[in-house]
């Protein structure tokens, strides 16, 4: 489905990430975990066309996206969930999500996509008219990934979603990105949260310093001595 | 001592011309809270529409109603122009760059206006009856402005809150990347907001000129106003914005009549230039 081909990208003259290839099939749920500056969010930004990578190739079905700005992107089918959550802090809930639901197609969709979200998020449900700014962290997440969901991706990028969250939280908004999953919504996401992020995909790759080192499935990287030492702290 | 029934017809005097302070003071404040670059030359924008209303009406004999639609129009357009010409290319440069630029169109249109119409003063003659309500004498043009400025902001707020569009545009002010993640384009709205904000001078233009003469130095007469207004009410903060506008004509209005009319906008400065002191983020800024 989605599928990069020797991906070089970065900012101004420093390179973040060197001929980085990977792909993730449809249906599929994949991470990329790595140590703070290994290139992951550089990696997200390069795919949903907020910076244009120098050179590879950037696929989606097919469609060639490598440079294409981000607000065609989106409307190709890929929603980006970035670092930092980046919502609209004064505005409501409400209107965080009627702008996930900016495109033409997602508009006709609405009131369908919006009773999916809270569905799956019912305390956005209950918060509908308050500022996203007033969110406790946890549910700022929610409603980054709700508003995500609202363009209605066939893949959506998640940056570090548990950053800053407290451990029980992160469980559960794990929980809640598989359901996101069964939704039929494919998934790339980044996290140094390693332990967790390999429970709940199929496949990872191991970005260090701009390049990928390893690629394997979730289960099997869980098992290897050197990841267990470095990351998962064993 | 003064007839308090004179007072009284300051104070509604001063809704009735905060009203459209309100107006301008919005269209202004909306284009610097999104794209935050101060239209210096706003309110010429305004004299120019109130040219184009009055050139449409004695010149080509338009009924007054049309022309101020026209009025409305010309205002965006005048929006999108600026935009185009102007601010597009200085987007990004330093704040005092970007000062001088649109200082320097302020200039550049007064100084067209008065080669192109001559410094006479222009009125669009509207005979309306001036209503009597419990002693006090209302200015039916005055009240008829006001309504119809009232109902412009009704239409500002309602595009900015219940469209996708205006939602954008809030959004944009406050996150420039996340709303291109959503599949807008940030130069657009830009240019939707410019629209908006030039519609916003065609309208106040249109009110101003059934109680105004027009000349090309009209915009040094509320421009200052204007800013004031902006700057009281929060730069960006629309609520503020509206309030403060209803604050200081009430200040120029009773200020006027109890000390005399240059007094009163004397006042109004000196509260300003205090306030400035007291609570620079405006009178209705969040505590940091």
């Amino acid at each position: 489905m989605l599928e990069l081909q020797q991906v070089t990208a970065g900012y101004g003259a420093f390179t973040a990430l060197w001929d980085v290839s990977l792909r993730v099939a449809q249906g599929e749920a994949v991470a990329v975990v790595g140590p703070n500056g290994a290139g992951k969010t550089t990696l997200l930004r390069a795919i949903s066309g907020l910076i244009a990578p120098r050179a590879g190739r950037i696929a989606l079905e097919g469609a060639e996206l490598a440079g294409r700005p981000a607000y065609e992107i989106v409307a190709h089918g890929i929603a980006h969930v970035p670092e930092g959550r980046r919502l609209f802090p004064r505005l409501t809930v409400g209107e965080n999500l009627k702008m996930g639901a900016f495109l033409p197609r997602a508009r006709a969709h609405f009131r369908e996509s919006l009773d999916r979200v809270y569905e799956l998020f019912p305390v956005l449900a209950e918060r509908q008219a308050q500022r996203a700014g007033s969110l406790s962290g946890g549910e700022q997440q929610m409603l980054a990934v709700g508003r995500a969901l609202m363009s209605r991706p066939k893949l959506i990028l998640l940056d570090e979603p548990s950053m800053g969250l407290a451990p029980v939280m992160v469980l559960r908004l794990f929980g809640l990105i598989s359901r996101v999953r069964e939704v039929g919504v494919t998934i790339l996401i980044v996290e140094q949260n390693v332990r967790q992020v390999l429970k709940l995909v199929d496949r990872a790759y191991l970005l260090e310093v701009g390049r990928i080192k390893i690629e394997g499935r979730a289960a099997d990287l869980a098992e290897q001595d050197f990841i267990r030492q470095a990351y998962v702290g064993l | 001592m003064l007839d308090p029934i004179f007072i009284l017809e300051a104070v509604v005097n001063g809704i009735l011309l905060g009203g459209v302070l309100a107006l301008l003071a919005l269209g202004l404040n909306l284009i610097f809270g999104v794209i935050d670059i101060v239209w210096i030359a706003y309110v010429d924008l305004v004299t120019l529409c109130m040219y184009g209303v009055y050139f449409l009406v004695s010149l080509y004999g338009w009924p007054l109603w049309l022309a101020g639609l026209a009025g409305i129009g010309i205002g965006a357009l005048l929006g999108v122009l600026v935009h185009l010409l102007i601010i597009t290319p200085i987007l990004s440069s330093p704040p005092v760059n970007q000062l001088l630029a649109t200082g320097g169109l302020l200039f550049f249109i007064q100084s067209v206006a008065t080669l192109l119409w001559s410094t006479d003063h222009r009125s669009v003659r509207v005979s309306l009856p001036t209503l009597e309500v419990g002693g006090i004498f209302i200015s039916f043009t005055r009240l008829l402005a006001f309504v119809l400025a009232i109902l412009a902001m009704i239409a500002l707020y309602l595009f900015l809150t219940r469209t996708y569009t205006g939602t954008a545009i809030r959004a944009v002010s406050q996150d420039r990347e996340a709303i291109t993640l959503m599949g807008a384009r940030p130069q657009r709205l830009y240019l939707v907001t410019s629209a908006v904000g030039g519609a916003m001078a065609g309208v106040a233009g249109a009110l101003l000129i059934i109680q105004y003469a027009v000349h090309p130095y009209f915009g040094s007469a509320f421009g200052p106003l204007t800013f004031m207004i902006c700057v009281l009410g929060g730069l960006g903060n629309m609520v503020g914005t509206f309030a403060a506008a209803f604050i200081m004509a009430q200040v120029i209005s009773v200020g006027g009549v109890l000390v005399s009319t240059e007094m009163g906008y004397v006042i109004a400065f000196v509260i300003f230039i205090v306030l400035m002191f007291v609570r620079p983020g405006g009178i209705f800024a969040r505590r940091a």
